[in-house]
């Protein structure tokens, strides 16, 4: 298929049909608009079904029970929103469901603004609802890049039983680029949805569904969180993905994701002419942190130091500092908020940092 | 040797951990009964709350769902909208539905979801020990209203039936007692009216069932049928608040 011009929003969400998503749920919110428009508008074209909620609560909810169906669902939001749907979120991860979350990330705290930021890292990554878990987080940083990972986290929410989440931002969402859609195979091997709440009576082939997160005994909490961690582990050890961008020799390692990483590299693109080695360390799996390739890069004998630039006051810089684990001095560039910065800032800044290392 | 009487083959052998003399072994009684007369168990999927109905999923001999404090109609729409051939029940509590879950409960009847709401209001939080609920009678003592609730100070108790009535979407609605023989085969029938109401695709349909709540209103089962009967039933009046299921 030829290439199209298209907004990333809306580009995401036809990525989403092409994965077979078939039920969206979700609630008005500014910058991702476009993809509940979209939704409805082409979800009735494809025999799916479109449903805007009463809130972001009750979105996730609906998720929840879609998903308990066994259908491929998703929702989206931007980042008050997506607080709403930790609650959700929390209970499908302990109910082990699959179910795909675009977050179009907005500046905070509160109510914030409608300009691009990344101050929902630590919220992404770290759970962000109550209990011990994780949603597999996917940064793009590009639309093409978003309309690409759309089939694979679909594919890794059926595989491991998890929320995915896409950790976009309002840049991505709402920029117009050329992409192109390709078939996309599923290259995994996606276990049968056996578990799901479909109807069953004594005569059934398979044991009654109880789509569940509560086990109010001790030992039976135990083997949920035993059975989420040990798949975590195999998350971790299988699923780590980084871009690397001139890594190779260089002396200084910036680490940036999404639409900063793509800035990053314009700031690379400038020092190279200056003469500075710096090259580009872009988590596109932001959970898991791909640590070891990150660890890996930094070994090298030539590099000086990493240096995270993020629209955050530090966030992602705390998982960089943890892969480096003290090896090598870690800088943080970058503001709170929505302030999102130039190559040549960025560029100045390494200038500096170069200096004095 | 001829039975007479005998479980319903739609609960499971699972004992029940409620209270004795309370109403919710009833009314699971009755929706299971159902179930089986309408023979939809191989369809039907239970959403279960947070509440004292919290392990409903243990004892109902269907496919089943336990969802978030308030969510049920919400999850019950995701699963309707996904599979429209299965027959969707929440069964909710006063405090689930009627005060925490709120919205989802107005926006299931105002979507016209067909869906079927099984709401037990004993005017007070069971599982959490007996804290007041949105429809704790005024100067009725609950741990969190200890000098009986006082309207001034937080309302008076809202009537979920009447509310649901006013909406559009709502197609079958009708609040029941499970006080007396008599008011348990009226609560039956409605449910099974409720039931048949999905099954006909007519709208949202909900069924308020005035419950007792023995341990948290400091009674016996005994006493408290008659106090759900001499306060309960002169406030929440029993009977149809909406049928559209004749309309062509």
């Amino acid at each position: 298929m030829a290439k199209q011009l298209m907004k990333g929003c809306e580009a995401v969400a036809e990525a989403a049909i092409m994965a077979g998503c078939r039920y969206f749920f979700g609630y008005p919110i500014t910058p991702q608009n476009d993809i509940p428009e979209y939704m409805a508008r082409r979800m009735p074209q494809v025999g799916g079904c479109f449903l805007q909620s009463e809130s972001e609560v009750a979105a996730i909810n609906m998720v929840y029970g879609a998903s308990a169906a066994g259908a491929r669902v998703m929702t989206s939001s931007s980042s008050p929103g997506i607080s709403l749907k930790q609650e959700g979120m929390t209970y499908i991860a302990g109910a082990e469901l699959p179910c795909v979350v675009v977050n179009m990330v907005r500046g905070g705290p509160g109510l914030g603004s409608i300009q691009p930021s990344q101050g929902d890292y630590f919220q992404a990554t770290r759970g962000g609802g109550h209990g011990d878990y994780h949603p597999i987080v996917l940064a793009p940083s590009s639309v093409q890049e978003a309309v690409d990972l759309m089939q694979d986290a679909f594919d890794l929410a059926d595989q491991y039983r998890t929320p995915v989440m896409i950790l976009a931002d309002g840049i991505i969402g709402q920029m117009m680029e050329p992409v192109e859609f390709t078939e996309r195979k599923s290259t995994r091997v996606l276990p049968k949805k056996d578990w799901a709440a479909t109807g069953w009576t004594p005569a059934s082939d398979r044991p009654r569904a109880i789509v569940n997160s509560l086990y109010i005994e001790v030992d039976e909490l135990q083997e949920l969180n035993d059975r989420l961690q040990a798949r975590y582990k195999i998350i971790r050890e299988n699923e780590t993905r980084a871009e690397l961008y001139h890594t190779e020799g260089a002396e200084i390692i910036i680490c940036a994701y999404g639409t900063v990483a793509r800035i990053c590299k314009s700031a690379i693109n400038l020092l190279e002419k200056q003469g500075c080695k710096v090259g580009l360390f872009r988590p596109i799996t932001v959970w898991p942190f791909p640590e070891k390739e990150l660890a890996a890069v930094m070994a090298q004998d030539s590099v000086k130091k990493a240096v995270t630039v993020e629209i955050s006051a530090g966030q992602m810089v705390e998982d960089v500092k943890l892969a480096v684990n003290g090896t090598k001095p870690v800088e943080f560039f970058g503001k709170p908020g929505s302030y999102t910065p130039t190559a040549e800032e960025i560029a100045e800044y390494i200038i500096k940092s170069a200096r004095e290392a | 040797m001829q039975t007479v009487f005998k479980k319903t083959p739609i609960l499971t052998d699972t004992v029940l951990h409620y209270c004795p003399g309370c109403g919710h072994g009833i009314v699971h009684r009755l929706v299971a009964e159902v179930i089986d007369e309408l023979g939809i168990q191989d369809r039907t999927i239970a959403i279960v709350p947070v509440g004292c109905a919290v392990f409903g999923y243990k004892y109902f001999a269907v496919d089943s769902i336990e969802a978030a404090h308030g969510r049920a109609p919400a999850v019950g729409t995701g699963v309707k909208r996904t599979n429209p051939n299965n027959v969707v029940f929440t069964y909710q509590g006063d405090g689930d539905l009627a005060s925490i879950g709120a919205a989802e409960i107005v926006h299931a009847a105002h979507r016209g979801e067909k869906i079927t709401t099984i709401f037990i209001n004993n005017a007070i939080y069971g599982m959490t020990g007996g804290q007041m609920a949105p429809t704790t009678l005024v100067g009725q003592k609950t741990t969190t209203s200890p000098y009986g609730r006082d309207k001034d100070h937080c309302g008076s108790p809202i009537r979920i039936a009447e509310m649901l009535a006013t909406i559009e979407g709502s197609a079958y609605i009708e609040r029941v007692a499970v006080n007396s023989p008599a008011n348990i085969r009226r609560a039956k029938a409605a449910i099974k009216k409720a039931f048949q109401c999905q099954l006909d695709g007519k709208g949202f349909s909900l069924i308020e069932v005035l419950s007792n709540c023995p341990t948290n209103w400091g009674l016996s089962p005994v006493e408290s049928m008659k106090w759900l009967e001499e306060n309960m039933i002169p406030y929440y009046p029993l009977g149809v608040k909406k049928d559209t299921t004749k309309e062509v």
